[in-house]
This record gives C-alpha cells, structure tokens and sequence, in this order.
C-alpha cells in the first residue's frame, strides 16, 4: 500500500464511529467517507453523487454488469442482447455469461484484433442492428494481461449515439491512464490496483441510470448497494486514488521506459519470443511476452526459484494452466498462449530489477525449452 | 537436493514432503491435476483429484513454506492410464491403473519434467523403501505391512528408482499421522484414498459401460456349458468375482460360483466352483525390472494383486518362439483367482526384482 493510503487509513481504523449514524461520531465518520468520496470523484471527474463504493472491483462489475442488463430489461422486456468484449476480466465475463446461462440474455461477445482492440467496427454494426434490444455494452478500459487499452471515447460516443449504456471495467486503468469516467455511463475501480486497501472499490453510476441492486438491506449507498460502509478502507482508497493521480504522469512516463527496456532487452536477448498486446496504447507497467517452445508455468516456477515473480495472467480455482481468453480471442494458438508470461513493473521497480530479469532469463527459457511445451 | 514433493492433498504426501525438507533438500511441491473437470470435494473416501485436494496440498506447502504449482498432466494421465484402463477392460483383462500410473505419469511424466527443469529427484508418499544395494538402487517392502506400496511401484525400472524419493517406507501409517498432527499438518485426520481415483462413485461396471457400450451375453457354467444367467457386458467381470452375478448363486446344490473365465470375443461370462479358480502357474509378459533382470529361475515370491499376500514360487524368464519374453511364476501352493491384466509383482524377500502383466494361469 502506498504511505498516504496506509495513513489515511490507520489514521481511521482508531476512530469510532458508522457513517450512517447521526450522533456526532457518526457524523464525524461520515464527513471522512464524504470527503474521500469528492476526492475520488474529482479524480474521475465526475460528480460525487456519482460514487458508489463496494467491496471491490468485482462487485463493482457485477453490479453493474447484473443490475444494469435487470433495470432494463425489467423497463422493457425486449432488451435481451448484451453486448460484451471478448477479452473481459472474469469480474464482467462471469456474470455475462451467467446472465445468458440463466436470465435468457442473449450474449454477442464482441471480436478483438491480434492487439487485443476491439473491432468497433464490429460493435458499430451490433449496435445499428436493433438498438432497442441491447441492454448494456460491457468493454474493459485497458486489458489486465496484456494491457492493452481501448479507444474508450470513441466506443462511448456510439453507444451514446444508439442510446445503450456503457458500462467499463476501469480497474486496471485507474492509476495508470487518464480515466475519464464521465465518458461511459458506469465503470468499475478498485482499491487495491493504485495502492489502496484490498476489499474497496467503487461503481461510478451515472445518476438516473436506473439499475437494480445485488445487496439489499439498509440502502446506504444511495438505494443501489446496502451495507454499513468500511470508513477506515475508503479513507485509504481516497487517499491511494489522490496520491497516484497527483505522480501519474512522472511515475508512468518512468515504468512505461523501464518496461520498454525490458521488453527491448529481452526480445534482443532471447530468439523466440513475441511481445503481445498493443505496442503503442497500453497499460505502462504490463510486458507480455510469449516464449517458443516453453511452458509457461516451467517459465514461472523457475523464475520464481531465481527470486523473480511473474504471473501467467489468469488461473483457475484449482490453479490449473489453461489458456488465458483474452489471448485465444487475439487469435494466439493454445499452445503459444501457454508458453505465455505477463511481466509487471511498478513504482518500485528498479532498472536493477530488470537487469537481474535478463541475468536469469536466458538459462531458464533455456531449461524450459528442454522440459518442453505445454500439452 | 532439489526435490519435486508430489502433494496429493492426503496425509502420506504432506508428511512424506516435510521430511524431505527436514533432510535439508530444496523441496518443491507440486500437485497433479489428472482431471480435466475436477469434482469439487471428496465423497467419502474416494478420489484424489478433488479441488479440495488441490486446496489441501496448497495448505501443506504453505505450512511448509515451500513453494507450490499444479502441474496438468490430465491429458496424459487420459491417453496413459484411462484409455488404457478402458482397453484392457474392453479386452476382457483387469488392469490395476495405479501401477500405470506410477510408470507413465508419476515416474515418467512428471519425473521427466522435474529433471529437465533441474531437480533431482521427485519424493512421494509412497510406502516403499528404496536401498542401496551391491548391484545399485533396491526397491524393497515397507516396514508397515499393512501400508506397504511396493506392489505398485514394481513397474519402476532402475532409471526411475534413481530419481525416485520415499521417505515414509520406514515408518508405520500410524507414525505418520501422528507426525502429521504434530507437524500441523491439517490434512492429519483426512481420510486413506481408496478405489480408482477416476471413478468418483466407484461403480466400475457402470462407468465401464458408458465408455464401451453394452454387449450382452450369456453366464454359461462352466463345467456343464449350460446359460445360468445373462449379462450387459463381459468385460464388467473379473475372474475370481463372486457378487453380483445376478444367478442366484449358490447353485441348487449349494455350491457358490464363481466367475472362472471371461470371453469379451464371445461375450461369454464363464462361472464354476472355487476349484476352477485355483492357479500353480501364472504367465505374464511385458517385463518392467526394477534393476537387473533374473538370469537364473529365482527362488522367491510373488505377489499377485494390491494387497495379496506373497506366494513362494520359483520364477524363470524364458522367450518363446517369437522372440517374446515371458515370465513364469511356478507357485508352491494354489491360488485363487488370478485375473489376466493384473500385475504379478516378483520378490526376493523384501526386494522388488520386477512385474510382469499377468497373461494366462493354469493348474498342474
């Protein structure tokens, strides 16, 4: 977590006091959550009204992503298409699927390039094919594998031409780009992902969106989410949100120079492996490299036993290697998707973490390459 | 050493991991994902490929503070040890997929990898002792009789054995529990697996029949040649089986029949008495020696089923006239129920020499 978000945050977890309360504490805890709640929104740019906090990304998603295809649909029967990118996190492809598994959504996923952009000439299509019958558009703001981002302007002016809500999945972005919020109709944070607490996040709802709730109970945030707020957690989130926004430009143009050096370096070093992903608009911190004639998890556990972590981008309950979907939707053959391995850079990164990364890197892509690939 | 630590999520593998920690090794632990849609959570005592398990081994390895991967070799572990399951089954044979296992997934597969990835070795559960002896490497029994795993580790030729690690084979199961309880191993109370681990219900016959289809056919008795009954398929019997023949058995006279034989050619189902079970000489073939093969009729034991008691027997390797090897077992006294597909384990007292697949067993 970063300083000012563990401050914040300590500073609150000692303070009595529910937001929702209306003796003095109470009241006290509330100006925290109020305030922490015009930051956020500023740094959005959006209305504070417009905020409304969650457990964390995945709830934000769900909610929107459940509440808005629900809201509509029960407005007018007829909105059964969602409207979905094919390279979603599972926070948006879990519920998406699950609202055409049982709530009869008929699901369109929406095609990606080799990049991992969206065809929004593809989307353009699905959306002047019968309007009235989509009930949301779901497009993630940039790709947690392989960072890419989207054109997100361009895809909000054309649901907004077809009037059909927006719904993006900004987790990875917030921090990293300029996030507009203002431009879709709703969009997903979390705390965690710029140096916030885990467990918080945030829905950004237009106001007059109409969207049906997931938790009912007291009504706390504004009838659409029921639960007694978590003070101590939006304080940090609101103070992890300030802080990456005010070294945003300087702490990015630094990691996105130093995980172009990476990917440079390596891809120089190393024949056989491909750089994934949008070369020009992506996250900073995200190189996504595919390795010829390894598997990814040799890759990973070696690197791991060199004192390097990396991740293999997604894995399911049992931890079980499969190929990521946001690779498969780009096209990539299984077997290079699990050859796969995403590289994080952060603040703290260090030139000399990278050049550790290229000590180790040759020997083991060169001992995976004798276990061989996966299969 | 850097060691593999197959974890299971079971008992044995935990305590079997930890103590090669304890020895010092750099120790990895790793579990197998065999199934490609994993059920959830054990049922009773059957399975181990659960994502329970899968949770569990991931708990042992953080009590240990090593670290831990799923490898996934579930479509090996289908074209090497269920295909072949449903194969020899089809074939009218009872194969045992746990010595299978143990020679293509567990000591081939993941052994093969482990070393090419830099480790040395690959440690199970296993009750086994591997010592060293004149001629190299030794497989021996535990010294847990109730627990010991030998008979499914026959198939382990010396290459295997040299990267193969069974620290448990000196230890009784009650010892390990024990060990695992104070170790804080919170697998400890957890149930022993039984059963074929990829036949959740253990309803072999039924999953059987989904795979081959049903084949009907007549349970001809086979002294008089006369139908006793009818069934849906003959490669769900196995020879020496009592239950579950659905012929009123025993007979008339009161004598309890027995399946003798198994056609699947002819779909034929053969039942008799118990005398028409019993077996002095047991052929195999498909050699797996754990070291050196015998060059001499050796005087020893055989074992022929998972947790069958050894029989005295002189063991000769001959080659027919084909040029194939063949292993005979001439047994000093009668045995029951020796079904072809089974593995007949040879010992020289606590050693493993080697197994073969049982072929055919006839009487003197």
């Amino acid at each position: 977590m970063r300083p000012e978000a563990v401050a914040a945050m300590t500073a609150e977890l000692t303070a009595v006091g529910n937001p929702s309360s209306l003796h003095s504490s109470g009241r006290r805890a509330r100006r925290v959550v109020e305030e922490s709640r015009e930051s956020i929104a500023a740094v959005l740019g959006v209305s504070a009204g417009d905020i409304v906090f969650t457990s964390g990304g995945t709830e934000a998603d769900n909610l929107a992503v459940k509440g808005l295809y629900r809201a509509r649909r029960a407005a007018d029967p007829r909105r059964t298409r969602v409207l979905a990118s094919a390279v979603e996190h599972h926070a948006v492809l879990d519920p998406v699927e699950h609202l055409g598994a049982v709530e009869d959504a008929e699901v369109q996923w929406l095609e990606v390039d080799h990049l991992g952009r969206l065809r929004v000439d593809l989307l353009e299509k699905q959306l002047v094919s019968d309007p009235g019958s989509i009930a949301l558009v779901t497009v993630m703001w940039a790709n947690n594998e392989v960072g890419t981002t989207q054109s997100m302007a361009e895809i909000a002016a054309l649901c907004a031409e077809h009037g059909v809500p927006l719904h993006s999945d900004a987790v990875q972005a917030l921090g990293q780009l300029d996030v507009d919020a203002s431009t879709v109709d709703s969009l997903a944070v979390s705390g965690h992902k710029v140096g916030g607490p885990h467990g918080v996040g945030a829905l950004v709802l237009r106001r007059g969106l109409a969207l049906e709730p997931l938790l009912h109970g007291g009504g706390q945030e504004r009838d659409v989410r029921s639960g007694t707020l978590d003070a101590p957690a939006i304080a940090g989130f609101a103070a992890a949100v300030l802080a990456s926004d005010a070294d945003r430009a300087k702490r990015t143009a630094r990691v996105r120079l130093l995980r172009d050096d990476l990917v440079a370096r390596v891809t120089t070093t190393i024949d056989g492996v491909t750089r994934n992903g949008d070369p020009v608009d992506n996250l900073p911190g995200i190189a996504h490299l595919s390795f010829d004639g390894c598997a990814g998890d040799a890759l990973l556990l070696l690197l791991d036993a060199a004192g390097i972590e990396c991740s293999r981008g997604s894995a399911c309950s049992a931890g079980v290697p499969r190929p990521s979907h946001v690779l498969l939707a780009m096209g990539m053959d299984p077997v290079v998707a699990m050859s796969s391995l995403r590289f994080s850079l952060g603040h703290t990164s260090q030139e000399s973490d990278v050049d550790r990364l290229l000590e180790a890197l040759p020997g083991v892509v060169a001992r995976a390459r004798r276990a061989g690939p996966a299969r | 050493m850097r060691v593999v630590a197959a974890l299971s999520g079971g008992v044995d593998s935990a305590v079997a991991a930890a103590r090669a920690v304890e020895a010092g090794h750099d120790v990895t632990g790793i579990h197998l994902a065999l199934a490609r849609s994993p059920q959830s959570h054990r049922t009773g005592a059957r399975g181990c490929c659960t994502l329970e398990d899968a949770r569990d081994a991931r708990r042992v390895a953080d009590v240990l503070g090593i670290p831990f991967y799923v490898w996934d070799l579930s479509e090996r572990f289908v074209e090497d040890v269920i295909d072949d399951f449903v194969e020899e089954y089809a074939a009218g044979r009872t194969p045992n997929p746990c010595l299978r296992c143990n020679e293509k997934i567990k000591f081939t597969a993941v052994l093969d990898r482990s070393l090419a990835l830099g480790f040395d070795a690959v440690a199970t559960g296993h009750y086994a002792r591997l010592v060293e002896g004149p001629r190299g490497r030794e497989l021996h029994r535990a010294v847990d009789p109730a627990k010991d795993q030998s008979y499914v580790l026959g198939v382990l030729d010396s290459e295997q054995l040299a990267g193969a690690m069974f620290p448990l084979g000196d230890s009784l199961k009650t010892e390990v529990r024990e060990e695992a309880g104070r170790r804080g191993l919170l697998v400890a109370d957890k149930p022993d697996s039984h059963d074929i681990c990829f036949i959740p219900d253990g309803d072999t016959g039924a999953w059987l029949r989904d795979r081959i289809g049903a084949s009907p056919g007549d349970i001809v008795d086979a002294e008089s040649g006369v139908a006793v009954g009818h069934h849906e398929g003959a490669f769900a019997y196995t020879v020496g089986q009592r239950r579950g023949l659905g012929i009123g058995t025993p007979t008339p006279e009161g004598a309890r029949r027995y399946v003798v034989g198994v056609d699947t050619g002819t779909s034929t189902v053969l039942v008799g008495p118990p005398v028409l079970l019993e077996v002095d000489t047991v052929v195999g073939d498909r050699p797996r020696w754990c070291g050196p093969a015998p060059d001499v009729a050796l005087e020893g034991q055989v074992q022929l089923r998972a947790h069958g008691d050894p029989v005295d027997a002189v063991i000769e390797v001959v080659t027919d006239d084909a040029g194939a090897t063949q292993v005979v077992g001439h047994l000093r006294e009668r045995v029951r129920g020796v079904a072809p597909g089974q593995a007949m384990v040879v010992y020289d007292g606590t050693r493993v020499v080697g197994s073969v697949t049982i072929t055919r067993s006839t009487r003197a």
